[in-house]
This record gives C-alpha cells, sequence and structure tokens, in this order.
C-alpha cells in the first residue's frame, strides 16, 4: 500500500501542477509531494532492514534491499531537487506557464524514476526506464536555446535508440522464459529459471541490454549525449538526471546480473569489467578538455557509472557491497557538485571554468560549496567517494578484473587537476595556483 | 482447407509479409520527402499487424491477434494524428537536401546490415523450438540496425523520429515470433509509451523549428570539446 502511495503521489503533483491555474502553488505542491514521498520512502527502508521484503501486489509491486536504497536515494535527490527548483527557477525568471509545466514534468520524472526499483516485471521496468527518457525531454530544453533543444534532442534520439534495443533484449528474456518451462516473469522469478533457460538466448538478451540500457545509462561508447544533456538543463535537473537517474538505469542492469550468473558461455564479469574499464579512461581523458564545469561534472558521472559497474561485477558480496557504497556516495556528491554549480551560474552568469575566477570573494557560499564538491567527487580524502573507492580497490586487488581496476583507478586522477583547475580560480589564491595550474594561460586571459 | 495446407499458406504468407517489412525500411533509408518517409513507417506497422493476425492463426494465439489490433490501431491511425496536431503541416512537403552519404552508398550499406543481422540471429534460431523458426527474428534484427543507421545517416527530425518507430517496429517483430503469451497489458502499455514518445518528440521538434527555422537537427553541432591548448 506504502508503495502504491508513493507512486501514486507524484502523479497526482503533476496532474495538479499541470491543470490546476495557479502558478505560485507549482512549487509548493512539488516540494510537499517530494518531502512526503521521503518519508515513505524512509518507512520503507526501514521496515525492509527490519524484516526483508515489502510486497503491494504480488508478482507486479514490491521493494527488497536493494530496491529500497535505490528507492530512497530517489526520493533524497527528488527533494533536494525540488527545494533547490523553487529559488532556483524563481531567480531565472521564466514565465509563470513555462514554470508550471517545469513542475509538471518534474513530478512526472519522479513518478518514472520512483517506478524503476518498485516495479517486478522486466518489461513495465523497460516502459517505465523510456518514461524516463520521455519526461525530462523538455526539462532538458527548457532554457530553449539553440544548445539546449540540441542537447535535448541529442538526449531523447540516443536514449530511445538505446531503449529500442533493450526492448529486443527483454522480449528475447521472455522467450527463454517460455522455453525453460514458463513461470512468473519477475526479476525472482527469472533467477529461479535461469539454470532451464537456452544460454544463447540469454547471453543475446544480456548484451542487447548491456548495449541498450548503457546507453542510457551512459557507458562509453554510446555516452555522447550525457555531457550535452547533463550541462544545458537547468542545474536541479543536471542533478537528478546525473545524481540519480543513470545510476537507476544500472541498476537495472545490477538485476539482470543476477539473472545471468553461472549461465555457460557467458563471462558477465569480462564484459561489465570491460565496459566499465572503457568508461572510466575514456571519461578521464575526455574530461581534461572540458571548459565548462557543468560539463566537468557529467563527464565525472561517466567515470562514476562506469567504476559502479566494474564493481558490481566482480562478482563477490563484498564487490556488491562496494559497488552500493559507491552508488550512494555517488549519488550524493554529485547531486551536491550540481546544486553548487548552479550557485555558480547564478553568481557569474557563465558555464565556463575560467569565468569562477574569484568566486569565492563574490560569493563565498558558491565558491566553496563548488571546490568541496569539486574535491569530493574527485576522490579526495576524507569525503565519502574516497572511501567507497578504496574500499572497492582493496576489495578488486584479488581478482585479475581487480589488478585492471585499480590499475584505472590511476586514470581519473588525471581528471582531479581539472577539477582543482575549476577549483583553484575561487580559492583567489592567485599567485602559486596560477603557474601550477596546467591551464594557467587561460585563467589569466580570463 | 485443413490444417496441413493451411500453415504452408500461412508460413508463406508471413514470409511474404516479412520481405515486405524489410523494404519498407529500405523505405525509411532512401526516401528523401518527409511525407514519404511517414507513409513508409503506417505500411510497414501495417505490414507488423499482419504478421501478428497470421503468426496468431498459425499457432492459436488470441494474444497475438490482439497485439495485431492494438498495432493497427495505435501506429498508422493515432501516430500520424499526433504528428500533424504537434508538427506544422508544412514540414512534411520537405525533402532532406543532403545526407550523411548519397543513397546508393547507404542502400549498399543497409544491404550490408540485413546480411549481418541474418548470420547474427542464426544461433538464436537454433535455440527456438522448430515451429518458431522463421524469418521473423532475423529480419526484426536486421530492421532494427536499420533504423538505427538511419538515426545515423538522416539529418532531418521527421526521419530522425521515423528510424526510432521503426527500430521499435523492428525489435516487435521479431518479439511476436518467440515471445508470444506476452501479457495484453504489457502490449498496451508498451503501445502507449510510443505515443508518448511520438508527442514528445514532436513537441520538441516543433521547439526547434520555432528557435532555430528549420528542422535539420543534424546541423545542431555545436556542444563538443575544442582541442585543449
Amino acid at each position: 500500500m506504502i508503495l502504491i502511495l508513493i507512486l501514486a503521489l507524484p502523479l497526482a503533483a503533476a496532474a495538479l501542477c499541470w491543470l490546476a491555474h495557479l502558478d505560485r502553488l507549482a512549487p509548493r505542491v512539488t516540494v510537499a509531494t517530494a518531502l512526503a514521498v521521503l518519508a515513505l520512502a524512509l518507512v520503507v527502508a526501514s521496515r525492509v532492514v527490519a524484516g526483508g521484503r515489502i510486497v503491494a501486489i504480488e508478482s507486479a509491486i514490491a521493494v527488497d534491499g536493494l530496491s529500497a536504497l535505490i528507492l530512497l536515494l530517489i526520493a533524497f535527490v527528488g527533494t533536494t531537487a525540488a527545494v533547490f527548483s523553487w529559488g532556483y527557477m524563481a531567480r531565472m525568471s521564466h514565465a509563470p506557464q513555462r514554470l508550471r509545466l517545469y513542475y509538471a514534468n518534474y513530478n512526472l520524472f519522479l513518478f518514472s524514476m520512483l517506478a524503476i526499483p518498485v516495479l517486478l516485471e522486466p518489461t513495465f521496468v523497460w516502459i517505465v526506464v523510456e518514461l524516463t527518457t520521455l519526461s525530462p525531454a523538455m526539462l532538458v530544453g527548457f532554457e530553449n536555446t539553440r544548445t539546449a533543444l540540441e542537447a535535448a534532442w541529442k538526449y531523447v534520439v540516443l536514449s530511445l535508440m538505446g531503449a529500442a534495443v533493450a526492448l529486443l533484449g527483454f522480449l528475447l528474456l521472455f522467450s527463454a522464459m517460455q522455453a525453460a518451462g514458463g513461470g512468473t516473469y519477475t526479476w525472482d522469478g527469472l533467477v529461479s529459471v535461469a539454470p532451464r533457460m537456452p544460454p544463447v538466448l540469454l547471453q543475446t538478451a544480456f548484451l542487447l541490454i548491456l548495449v541498450g540500457f548503457g546507453t542510457k545509462a551512459g557507458l562509453v561508447p554510446l555516452h555522447t549525449w550525457l555531457p550535452d544533456a547533463h550541462s544545458q538543463a537547468p542545474s536541479p535537473v543536471c542533478a537528478l538526471l546525473s545524481g540519480i537517474e543513470t545510476t537507476a538505469v544500472l541498476y537495472v542492469i545490477l538485476r539482470l546480473l543476477f539473472v545471468m550468473k553461472g549461465v555457460p558461455g557467458l563471462d558477465t564479469e569480462l564484459w561489465t569489467v570491460t565496459f566499465g574499464l572503457i568508461s572510466v579512461g575514456a571519461a578521464a581523458f575526455l574530461l581534461v578538455q572540458v571548459r565548462d564545469y557543468k560539463r566537468m561534472f557529467a563527464y565525472s558521472t561517466v567515470e562514476h557509472m562506469g567504476i559502479i559497474l566494474m564493481a558490481a561485477g566482480l562478482a563477490s558480496p563484498a564487490g556488491h557491497y562496494a559497488a552500493m557504497n559507491q552508488i550512494l556516495s555517488h549519488t550524493l556528491t554529485k547531486s551536491f557538485c550540481f546544486y553548487a554549480a548552479g550557485a555558480a551560474l547564478l553568481a557569474t552568469g557563465s558555464r565556463e571554468i575560467a569565468a569562477v575566477h574569484g568566486l569565492i570573494r563574490s560569493a563565498p557560499a558558491a565558491g566553496v560549496s563548488l571546490l568541496l564538491g569539486g574535491l569530493a567527487i574527485a576522490g579526495a580524502p576524507p569525503f565519502a567517494v574516497f572511501l567507497s573507492e578504496f574500499s572497492m580497490c582493496s576489495t578488486a586487488s584479488g581478482r585479475p578484473a581487480g589488478f585492471m581496476w585499480c590499475c584505472a583507478r590511476h586514470w581519473p586522477s588525471r581528471g582531479f587537476p581539472a577539477s582543482a583547475r575549476g577549483c583553484t580560480p575561487p580559492t583567489g589564491m592567485n599567485g602559486r595556483w596560477r603557474t601550477c595550474s596546467s591551464s594557467s594561460s587561460r585563467v589569466t586571459r580570463a | 482447407m485443413d490444417s496441413s495446407g493451411l500453415y504452408p499458406l500461412l508460413d508463406s504468407l508471413n514470409t511474404l509479409v516479412s520481405g515486405l517489412f524489410l523494404l519498407c525500411a529500405f523505405g525509411i533509408v532512401a526516401t528523401r520527402q518527409m511525407r514519404g518517409c511517414l507513409l513508409w513507417f503506417i505500411t510497414q506497422s501495417v505490414l507488423l499487424a499482419a504478421s501478428a493476425f497470421l503468426l496468431g492463426i498459425r499457432h492459436q494465439s488470441w494474444h497475438l491477434q490482439a497485439v495485431g489490433v492494438v498495432n493497427l490501431i495505435a501506429k498508422p491511425i493515432i501516430i500520424p494524428w499526433i504528428l500533424r496536431r504537434t508538427l506544422h503541416a508544412e514540414i512534411y512537403a520537405r525533402r532532406e537536401i543532403d545526407q550523411v552519404l548519397n543513397i546508393p552508398t547507404s542502400l549498399l550499406i543497409a544491404l550490408g546490415l540485413v546480411v549481418l543481422g541474418y548470420f547474427l540471429t542464426q544461433p538464436l534460431l537454433q535455440a527456438v523450438a522448430a515451429e518458431f523458426r522463421g524469418v521473423n527474428v532475423p529480419i526484426g534484427f536486421a530492421v532494427l540496425l536499420l533504423g538505427a543507421y538511419t538515426l545515423t545517416a538522416r539529418r532531418e527530425a521527421v526521419p530522425l523520429l521515423i528510424g526510432v518507430l521503426a527500430m521499435e517496429n523492428g525489435a516487435f517483430f521479431a518479439g511476436i515470433a518467440i515471445s508470444r503469451e506476452l501479457p495484453f497489458i504489457v502490449e498496451l502499455a508498451i503501445a502507449s509509451d510510443g505515443l508518448i514518445l511520438v508527442f514528445v518528440m514532436g513537441v520538441l521538434t516543433r521547439a526547434i523549428q520555432q528557435r532555430i527555422g528549420s528542422t535539420e537537427v543534424g546541423a545542431l553541432a555545436t556542444l563538443k570539446e575544442e582541442a585543449a591548448l
């Protein structure tokens, strides 16, 4: 019952924002709904920790430990983004009718994300993931500039392309279940029937869904939409997209990994570690070239999705725990980074890294937040991301895949000078940092 | 006609429908005019419904008949209606002036993709029961690849939208042959999801048209990294 309420509230809020002609109510309704959903999600999480699963509709809507974690994170980021939207969107001077559309789409987006961990049938999960592409389409292009619309178009087309590929994968999974003699088409049902399913169908389904939903999660080489969409959208939407939406899609791939365990001829560890490594490496190289601090955070999302996929693929309880740790720390840190970026954008009016020069004097809160956020997401101690990655490294070092992983972990530290470059201007320590920074010429020109 | 004569007839008809389905995908890759692209898609959707009906009779599955009905209503009728409401009529009169590759090259690549799809799906067919092997899976997969190719080769908004819809058609065409008892509610939800997709992309295309003055989304390529100095 509580799960159905969690899903119904954002839908009701979306309808209210869409239909009612009370423009000033829309942000209040959104924040109130998000807070209510967060409270309910906390109740769900505490019940799951105490007692195991919670079932609302048998074989359709239920929550276990993994789902409860994702649900709670979605609710939390949804609430913080709603609160941030209230002030941020008001400062950005949009027409009241457009703001009402923003909040209606926001609530629809929140609904579609909340449904991902709660639904049990994989094809329904596919439908809801499609909705998470379609509902923020207008949000990504909200600024209505040429670049924003370009980002929105790329986002929608590439995500839908991935979803179509994944659709075939899910249909193959269904037919594999029928070939094995039937059963309930839920995640748990698939896990129990998996040993009897024809391996070639499972292998093909796994690859199709990994490629298809990997596009949506931002795995290289299908990530090209992510830096654009996650930088052009308004900052609270970026926090939702980067912080939790890509993670929610990765959750679907993680569920699939449980189904694929032990399938002959399919080494899921190899595929996930390979895709993860490529993502981490490519993001690290691409990140050094960016001039836009929101794009930098977006590339960092690509990197972290690769890290989470690798950790989850390491196929050991410690690896799974490390992946969950990484999901938690990344979600909280990345959403904070985008709020800091939003504040910096309001203070400076520009997305350029060079433009935040001296921010710590002109807008101290924004400057300090941006500095701390950048350090945290780059993996500096003592922040959570550092702790989770350190535990991942120590978990992985006993395995051949882990050795590759530890080597790869050194690559993103090249991204750290980039984030430091972004952070150095705000510190205002002009002389010393300029000579040290590799982009010093760009900083002095700004 | 008894079943010993009916089943081969149904299989032959299904093969014909599948061939025409593939032809429609080639049409979507190659047609320059927007209206022509949309017509190829409508034809393709009708053929998908026809295949669903034929397979439904063949395997005595009312699920597939229902799939056919839903597809027949949603794709050839409702989707063009939504597009007419969200896009300006003059967008349909446009022709795409240039594509990434010229049309003969595109068609050759499309042919190569069909052959590739055929070979990639052979191992799948071995795993499925004998009476469900047929042309649906290779052709559905080939249309999926052709749709993806359309997304890379075309530069105008409407053909790109049609390409996405064609990919879903292809995935479904393969799916109806091997996953027959998909619950009806799932089929309905996928169909309505397709309608929302068209609506959202239509609204986005209109916003691009209003902001930029054309729907040539291939020209929107300003967001990229510059080489580090």
